[in-house]
């Protein structure tokens, strides 16, 4: 009986100390991974009395079925393009009070009224990119220019593909001359023949893991965003990093602020974060730490020479013109997730 | 023989604990690479006392880990002692739904839960996941294994013990605390302990049964897989195995009996 | 005083295992088209005939996930008890004082998450891991384990071998000694004891062990991506992309109530092999 009062008491104590978390207003944040530098959220805190409550994503399908399905209400999250396009067209974001977001005079404007937000009304552009090939150039010793080689059979079992439907599905897409945006079902079958022809040349399909692995040397080739490929550069001085001739994607992931049950009283913080995270010294810390192209000209004028002019930290106009924005699809998605299922069974 | 019996008994623990250690080794190394060696350093473990979301993930999954179980015991206790007095028939259907969670694969049993959260939340118009529901979910899967424990003691109970105490003008509530759960407490401890690893262990019915504010160790270390474990978590992960082991140890110099009478149960 | 006792487990079970079950069901047996949900099993034909009509190799592709989710998940368990019934025998068997102790040095690993565990097996692993290493210096030939079948079977065995080992363990454990001396008493050689008298004995404990091993084994998606390089596309992994990345709960719950009647079909299956454990119900776990 005396250990079951104990029990009950711990129990008791146990709750208090769960209840008694901080009483501040706090923020639901959601980004994807190794996509900010941690102590700024401690800064945003310290600054404003907000406590963040940050978590990650590794895709934007994975952010969308967290906020559709599962309810999560976040106050600010970051998805890319298309994403932000059809969250934007099924209602589901809130519109930025600009007023309230002053450091938004520091977006650069050719990030500015993109396709998928043709007004900014609901989106701040972050970090920009594009997405090609990460190479060991002790391994392969002839210039990369195609996706093509992805295809040859000298790198069987040294590929690194990158998990995710539409990245992977659209290269194959541009090498075949298609369109990423493509809604042509011959043209998307045959993408997907070409991705499970080359199946047994893959050694695995992976999202960040790409980087250490190829920082180990556990492959040649792999597919990775051009952040990914500074990263890997800078561990692992031996590889290079190539946009293929065929054209990649260009894509752009804003800020966004979701609707949810409590956007009267979140707004304003949510708005709060979102000018703080334009501030030219925070974007500078967030640009230097996860090594992707910020879309802040405020940060990019602070940036070393040497971040300025590398050609995969800023690309050329060359790659911009080649690169493709991704649209959302509407309802040719599920044909697309059937698509890369396929790709990814082939191989059982 | 007794060689060949050792031999192959080092040989499993070998096997279970090689990964193990290497990620104990290499919470000391100074790179933050997963295989190369680049000296030694404990820049990993004051990293890990200056990380406010690690600490959180540990607090929410300690908490968890105490509540659910003492919740579960709760639960399968007293459950366990009334399906042994149920009729033969009945008992058979508790408890082949009671080993239902048991026998499910854990990522049914948590997709199941969110349904079911996401679903009422929806009839009652409020109410999202969290703390709350992982905490529930937690009870869910536990509660089966404190009552698999307990109900093997409970056979061997003296069923005239109860009525013996009832005779003698105990009341019901006091003639259980005072006569039938002294008798238990063996199979109610080992049911708590398995709650309890298994909490800590979880992962999946986690997964799908919190939002993304309310992280557990799990969870935390799932979005690390994914862009290389920090070895800030090796320095954790060898924190914890220490502390267990030291408690172990403890344990079995203390009193080697307890555990045997304990481990009969298991 | 019972009542008390049963009724609000009864009701706890209600809410927390038939209703959940209830409605994975519910949402395998319907579609919603403009906010209209309608019964039908358009959701089952989607698992057993695949979408893409008039292509041969695309048929049938979800019956080829779930035909190698359970391939390989019959495989760990066969390993796992073929690694697992000799260690819980010794373990079980006189000669060692501490066998408690021992015992749990088995469980112990599993305080440790098994995130980290798993994880810590890529850098024994790749190809450039430990084991290539010790080869090479051994002068042996260097193999790519990491992102193969071989890595996904060994995560699995690894993760789940426990709960192999504890059930054989418990069933021998508790066994009558008796019944073996007298079984040795009328002079069955050591072989005939342990084939006649003390396997069949720990059959229980066998069939339970099976079971735990199984099922987590076949729907394992963790293990799949994290060692196998998401090569290999296995049941767990249907779910998750079904309701974490499609967004579809009534395909997601689909391969759920598979996995399900997978279940009851492999306990069917072990309740015949071994009858008359009705009543053992604490021999499980």
């Amino acid at each position: 009986m005396k250990k079951l009062i104990v029990l009950l008491a711990l129990c008791a104590v146990m709750l208090g100390v769960a209840g008694c978390g901080d009483s501040r207003e706090r923020i639901y944040v959601a980004n994807w991974g190794l996509f900010i530098y941690e102590p700024v959220l401690q800064m945003f805190e310290e600054e404003y009395g907000i406590r963040v409550v940050y978590s990650t994503y590794s895709t934007n399908d994975e952010l969308y079925a967290l906020i559709t399905h599962q309810g999560a209400e976040f106050d600010v999250v970051v998805p890319s393009d298309y994403t932000v396009e059809r969250m934007i067209n099924e209602g589901r974001l809130a519109p930025i009070n600009w007023d309230n977001v002053p450091n938004a005079q520091y977006i650069g404007d050719q990030f500015k009224n993109l396709a998928f937000d043709p007004t900014n009304r609901y989106s701040i552009p972050y970090k920009w990119g594009t997405f090609g090939i990460v190479y060991n150039t002790e391994k392969v010793d002839e210039p990369v220019t195609s996706w093509s080689i992805l295809w040859d059979e000298r790198f069987e079992g040294e590929i690194f593909m990158y998990n995710a439907s539409r990245d992977t599905i659209g290269l194959a897409q541009r090498l075949l001359g298609f369109s990423m945006n493509s809604r042509d079902i011959n043209e998307l079958h045959q993408a997907r023949d070409l991705l499970i022809q080359q199946r047994p040349l893959v050694r695995a399909f992976l999202a960040d893991e790409i980087i250490d692995n190829m920082i180990n040397g556990e492959g040649s080739l792999g597919t990775v965003y051009n952040g990914c490929a500074r990263w890997i550069i800078y561990y692992n001085p031996a590889h290079n990093f190539v946009v293929p001739a065929e054209g990649s994607q260009l894509w752009f992931n804003s800020m966004v602020i979701p609707r949810t049950s409590r956007n009267e009283e979140h707004q304003a913080n949510a708005e709060k974060f979102i000018n703080f995270m334009a501030r030219p010294d925070i974007a500078l810390l967030n640009t230097l730490y996860t090594r992707y192209s910020t879309s802040n000209i405020g940060a990019f004028e602070m940036l070393p020479a040497d971040w300025q002019n590398c050609p995969i930290y800023w690309p050329n106009d060359e790659i911009m013109r080649r690169g493709e924005v991704f649209v959302d699809l509407g309802d040719f998605r599920a044909e697309f997730h059937q698509a890369w299922t396929q790709v990814l069974v082939a191989g059982n | 023989m007794m060689h060949l019996k050792r031999f192959y008994l080092g040989l499993m623990l070998f096997f279970m604990y090689a990964p193990i250690l290497v990620l104990m080794v290499f919470s000391f190394n100074d790179s933050r690479s997963r295989n190369t060696w680049g000296g030694f350093s404990l820049r990993w473990y004051v990293e890990l006392f200056n990380d406010p979301h690690t600490q959180l993930a540990l607090r929410n999954t300690i908490l968890i880990a105490i509540f659910s179980t003492i919740l579960a015991t709760i639960i399968g206790t007293t459950a366990a002692v009334g399906i042994d007095k149920l009729k033969k028939r009945s008992r058979m259907v508790i408890m082949g739904f009671t080993r239902m969670p048991v026998m499910m694969p854990d990522i049914v049993t948590g997709l199941a839960l969110m349904i079911l959260f996401l679903f009422g939340f929806r009839i009652v118009g409020f109410g999202r996941l969290g703390f709350g529901t992982l905490l529930i979910a937690h009870v869910v899967f536990n509660v089966p294994y404190v009552i698999l424990s307990v109900i093997p003691r409970l056979r061997q109970l003296d069923p005239n013990l109860y009525e013996a105490a009832l005779d003698l003008g105990s009341s019901p509530i006091r003639a259980f605390v005072q006569v039938i759960l002294p008798e238990l407490w063996p199979g109610v401890i080992t049911g708590a302990m398995l709650a309890f690893t298994l909490s800590v262990d979880d992962f999946m019915v986690s997964f799908f049964t919190t939002s993304p504010g309310v992280q557990n160790l799990s969870i935390r270390i799932f979005a690390m897989t994914r862009r290389g474990v920090d070895p800030r978590i090796n320095a954790l992960s060898t924190l914890i195995f220490v502390a267990i082991m030291l408690m172990l140890f403890i344990i079995n110099r203390r009193d080697q009996r307890l555990i045997k009478k304990q481990q009969s149960e298991v | 005083m019972k009542r008390l006792f049963v009724f609000p487990y009864t009701l706890w079970l209600i809410v927390f295992t038939v209703i959940p079950i209830i409605l994975v069901a519910y949402y395998a047996l319907t579609v919603t088209a403009d906010g209209q949900t309608s019964f039908t099993l358009a959701n089952f034909r989607w698992f057993f005939e695949g979408m893409t009509p008039g292509e041969p190799f695309f048929q049938r592709l979800y019956v080829r996930v779930a035909m190698r989710s359970v391939y390989l998940a019959l495989i760990s368990t066969a390993i796992c008890f073929v690694l697992g019934y000799p260690l819980a025998y010794i373990l079980a068997s006189k000669g060692f004082r501490n066998k408690s102790f021992l015992l749990f040095m088995f469980i112990a690993p599993m305080w440790m998450n098994f995130l980290v565990r798993t994880y810590a097996w890529l850098t024994i692993l790749e190809r450039n891991g430990l084991f290539n290493t010790l080869l090479q210096r051994a002068g042996l030939p260097q193999i790519d384990i990491l992102y193969t079948d071989t890595a996904v079977l060994l995560g699995m065995v690894y993760n789940f071998l426990p709960f192999m080992v504890l059930p054989i363990y418990t069933s021998l454990v508790r066994m009558d000694k008796r019944v073996i001396e007298a079984a040795q008493d009328l002079g069955a050689n050591p072989v005939n004891v342990f084939t006649r008298v003390v396997f069949p004995l720990s059959l229980p404990g066998v069939v339970s062990g099976i079971t735990m091993v199984f099922m987590p084994g076949a729907a394992t998606f963790i293990i799949s991506n994290l060692l196998g390089g998401a090569q290999y596309f296995l049941l767990g992994n249907l779910i998750e992309q079904q309701f974490l990345r499609v967004g579809n709960w009534h395909t997601g719950s689909v391969v759920a109530v598979i996995l399900m009647i997978l279940m009851v079909i492999s306990m069917a299956i072990l309740k015949l092999v071994d009858r008359g454990q009705a009543e053992e119900e604490g021999a499980r776990v």
